[in-house]
């Protein structure tokens, strides 16, 4: 193999496994060690910078940096990442002066962002520091878009996304019209402005098509506009037998609504196999912790009903059959129909794009699934002044990957606004820095913690289901958060090999506690995998290589389950090895305006 | 060193052996010899060689002396027995522990100082009496924890860290085992684990005073150019006469080797040794065949490693004197005081 590239920013970044996973790139273990010291004001500024709403997502996200965690692959679980951001926002205190000024001179450019979701919140953040003029449109009397509408207050606090939001829209330089409808896009960019952004998410939610829909509609309601109708509080109560169609959180969401509202015998039916449902597996386990089972492989055949009253389902079931391309197909298994008795049902069985206030005219097109035709990176349309992101761009995802949108939008518009070539993207902001700082004493805390993850508190359910608007979760306290920070592995803490200094004594290889490291003779990488002192598995992880030693052979390492202890660097005689701290950023608009420093 | 323990975390493919341990089961505390120590690497040969074997840690009873290479049983082995004894006395105390309990395996561990200087007697006499054991001297030539003195087993001009050169002539451990009539005797380096490791683990399952001197530089005091056990003189010099590959009764033997191309030998517990021959004229069955190749190689400049002398028909101390086939510990009141009947006929006997 070649000797490994290190000075790509890619290469380092892709060890921090969690932060990599992150759409928005997040840099989890600086904002972890920050928690742990107790700065939780820093740590939420970390994560302000990147991922705009860490009090939101620190209780909603769907955490792609978990299954990512390398902690997961040395033990049983990752670290409670998502879950100690938000113990940075339940305890950072005022930070309102952190955030970055918001000019008094304008710079004379004016941006539209279409919905006041977590995309266009995104691109008003990155943009009003610079001095634009962002101006956000939504049909709500208030912010937040999905946030507010669809995620259940017993998971997150109404207060918490009136902080969010207004660090956004309360500084100056975001012009908030609430309660406005946008009919059309033609008619708002004949208002002059320089540049829009729709962020006005997939809104509306996909429909049930079986006999009997029809008759019993007044018992049939759509998951998502059912949960708005809660949070609005237009509706406070529900029938006791609920039956909610549907495996994703939305569907998560609506069942344990049911349940605080009188549900008594709320039950989740889904077509996948219980394994294979969308939902996250911790929305999942809370669900089934509040008395609601999931019954799986049932595909809804009818609505049984009685004179317009809703009194049941039937569902035929169905068993995964895989063809020989390896693609499911849920067949039949020709048993008896399941019939379930009930008062009410919830549809959650997906969510779709709706663009009816876009011309077919305004220059803005849209492929055959009705999705805006855009330029991946950029997120410009055919009409290069107007821009997408989040769920009205490539469809329904989550509100870490809007925020992501978001970010490269911005960065695009800003461009675009300044009338440079959008496609030529900024790269991120990269430092290393050694961490040494004596034979064997770091700026990092190297001990691994043998501890295994912490569960977060959770009020007794019989508190929970009393009162919809109770947060279930009382999150981590600042001693059990501190245990939790001691299990990350500081991923970001790299193993740097020097050749010239090395003396191929062994020691690094003797003490590596995982059997990272080896020296041998150099191969192709298919081969070397099979020759190190544990064999390399795993494939989507790096083999670190670096040739020039005396006995011509190379250092292998294998990154995959590197614990980052710096053991390899303490016994290292000459040096050979350093634990240097990579910190990415990535590019914002205009020389990181929102820089938390 | 490094004052944290090492992380019991470990590698999620690590593998068992037969007794179901991992390699991690056989470590000890963390090391607290200076970062890039040969010994180090001759401790983690050592957990290598004893997970390979599948040894019940239990079983094992491990010696030393004093020194930086009698520091070491303490980062290895964490669950056996073990006696860190006086200076350059572990062979006697070895000695004693396998008089009492012939069942365990005995590993002893000495430095250049330890058994060339003040256990030098005491290292002669344990190997003549065949007492059944695996006895390493990590050898860096120098006098490591009193900063840098030249020991016994220096060359004859090398150079010290200072610039003083070594006027005397070095002791040649391996030479006088093979002599004193060990029945196995090896040599190699500590940054050599593929050499290294197969050669523990045969001296191991040896039935006989089995003897291995490893060199070991010390990366402190004698790691320097004009040094004649640095690592790079010893890469240079390193002189392999032969592949060890050890194998176990439950291995199967698949690969076929020409005629005169290796050496297979027998020991007691079935396991066979299978030494593939680098080195032109070497019989290592042959004690005089070895004595002559030590001497010939060394006039060469050259340092002769591996597999140098093996008796395929060890025999050992228990059996030189007859004692009883068991441990002490398992006599019960009977073998202890078989009664009047039985001093009657050792008197009658004695008239």
């Amino acid at each position: 193999m070649k000797p490994t590239d290190i000075s790509s920013p890619d290469y380092f970044h892709k060890v921090v496994d969690c932060q990599w996973a992150c759409p928005a790139h997040t840099p989890v273990p600086e904002y972890i060690r920050m928690i742990a010291a107790g700065r939780y004001a820093d740590a939420y500024m970390v994560n302000w910078q990147s991922n705009v709403f860490p009090g939101i997502l620190g209780r909603t996200c769907d955490r792609p940096c978990e299954p990512a965690c390398r902690r997961g692959r040395v033990e049983e679980q990752p670290v409670a990442i998502c879950r100690l951001k938000r113990v940075a926002a339940d305890n950072k205190g005022d930070v309102s002066h952190r955030m970055p000024p918001i000019p008094e001179q304008r710079n004379g450019k004016r941006v539209a962002c279409i919905g006041a979701g977590p995309s266009s919140l995104t691109v008003a953040r990155d943009l009003a520091p610079l001095g634009y003029e962002v101006h956000v449109i939504d049909e709500q009397k208030k912010p937040g878009g999905f946030i507010r509408q669809q995620i259940p207050r017993f998971r997150l606090p109404e207060e918490v996304i009136d902080e969010e939001c207004g660090y956004i829209l309360d500084r100056g330089g975001v012009v908030s019209h609430q309660d406005r409808r946008v009919d059309s896009l033609k008619a708002l960019l004949d208002e002059g402005y320089d540049a829009v952004f729709v962020g006005s998410g997939a809104p509306r939610g996909r429909e049930l098509d079986v006999p009997g829909r029809a008759e019993a509609a007044a018992h049939i309601h759509l998951g998502i506009d059912w949960l708005a109708s809660v949070s609005f509080g237009h509706v406070k109560e529900v029938g006791r037998r609920v039956i909610v169609l549907g495996g994703g959180n939305t569907a998560m969401d609506c069942c344990r609504s049911a349940r605080r509202l009188g549900g008594e015998e709320v039950k989740v039916v889904v077509r996948s196999g219980f394994e294979e449902m969308k939902a996250s597996p911790w929305e999942k386990e809370d669900a089934i912790g509040e008395g609601i089972p999931i019954l799986n492989f049932l595909v809804p055949k009818q609505v049984l009903h009685d004179n317009g009253r809703l009194t049941g389902m039937v569902f035929e079931k169905v068993a995964a059959q895989y063809d020989d391309k390896g693609r499911r197909q849920l067949l039949p298994t020709g048993e008896p129909d399941v019939t379930i008795e009930a008062d009410q049902v919830l549809v959650a069985i997906g969510q779709e794009n709706a663009f009816p206030w876009i011309e077919r005219d305004s220059g803005v097109e849209f492929d055959r699934w009705g999705l805006p035709k855009l330029d991946q990176a950029t997120f410009q349309s055919t009409n290069p002044r107007v821009f997408f992101g989040g769920d009205a761009a490539f469809g329904p995802k989550n509100i870490i990957w809007a925020v992501a949108h978001g970010h490269e939008a911005a960065v695009s518009i800003d461009i675009f606004c300044q009338g440079g070539d959008v496609a030529q993207r900024p790269d991120p902001e990269v430092r290393i820095a050694s961490q040494k700082m004596g034979i064997h004493e770091w700026a990092y805390d190297n001990a691994i913690s043998p501890d295994l993850r912490y569960k977060v508190p959770h009020i007794p359910p019989e508190k929970a289901l009393r009162d919809i608007t109770v947060e279930v979760e009382l999150g981590f306290d600042r001693e059990m958060a501190y245990l939790e920070t001691q299990r990350c592995l500081n991923c970001d803490v790299q193993t740097v090999f020097n050749a010239k200094t090395c003396i191929e004594c062994d020691a690094c290889v003797d003490i590596c506690p995982t059997d990272c490291i080896t020296f041998t003779e150099n191969g192709d990488e298919d081969d070397l995998r099979t020759r190190l002192k544990a064999p390399a598995v795993n494939l989507y992880q790096d083999l670190y290589v670096q040739d020039g030693l005396k006995t011509g052979r190379v250092m292998v390492k294998d990154e995959d389950v590197c614990l980052h202890c710096g053991m390899c660097a303490e016994r290292c005689p000459t040096g050979a090895w350093d634990m240097q701290k990579f910190l990415l950023e990535t590019a914002k608009p205009k020389a990181h305006a929102c820089h938390s420093r | 060193m490094s004052y944290l323990p090492k992380p019991k975390l470990h590698h999620p493919k690590l593998p068992t052996n037969a007794i179901g341990l991992t390699r991690r089961d056989y470590e000890g505390a963390i090391s607290t010899l200076c970062a890039g120590c040969g010994h180090d690497s001759i401790s983690a040969a050592i957990i290598q060689a004893c997970f390979n074997l599948s040894l019940p840690p239990h079983r094992i009873a491990k010696m030393s002396g004093i020194g930086c290479s009698s520091k070491t049983p303490t980062y290895f082995l964490g669950n056996a027995h073990g006696f860190n004894s006086v200076h350059g006395r572990m062979p006697s105390v070895l000695t004693g522990a396998y008089l009492a309990n012939r069942d365990l395996v005995y590993l002893g561990v000495s430095g250049d100082g330890d058994s060339a200087s003040i256990g030098f007697g005491q290292f002669a006499h344990s190997i003549r009496r065949g007492v059944n054991m695996c006895y390493i001297v990590e050898n860096n030539g120098v006098y490591g924890l009193t900063k840098g003195q030249f020991s016994a087993t220096s060359d004859w001009g090398s150079v010290a860290k200072k610039g003083a050169i070594n006027t005397d002539q070095p002791i040649d451990l391996a030479a006088i085992a093979v002599q004193l009539g060990a029945t196995f005797v090896a040599r190699s380096f500590s940054g050599d684990k593929e050499q290294l490791v197969p050669l523990i683990e045969a001296a191991l399952v040896h039935d006989g005073a089995a003897f291995i001197d490893v060199l070991s530089p010390c990366v402190a005091f004698n790691n320097h150019p004009g040094s004649t056990k640095s690592y790079d003189y010893v890469r240079e010099h390193n002189e392999a006469l032969n592949k060890l590959d050890i194998m176990l009764r439950r291995d199967e033997i698949t690969v076929q080797y020409a005629p005169g191309e290796v050496t297979e030998v027998m020991q007691h517990d079935g396991t066979t040794l299978r030494l593939r021959k680098l080195h032109e004229g070497h019989d290592p069955t042959n004690r005089a065949s070895a004595m002559h190749h030590i001497l010939e190689r060394k006039a060469a400049g050259e340092i002769v490693t591996g597999l140098i002398y093996v008796d395929p028909d060890p025999s050992a101390l228990h059996e030189h004197l007859g004692t009883v086939t068991g441990p002490l510990n398992a006599l019960g009141d009977g073998d202890l005081n078989p009664g009047v009947d039985a001093l009657e006929a050792v008197n009658a006997s004695l008239r």
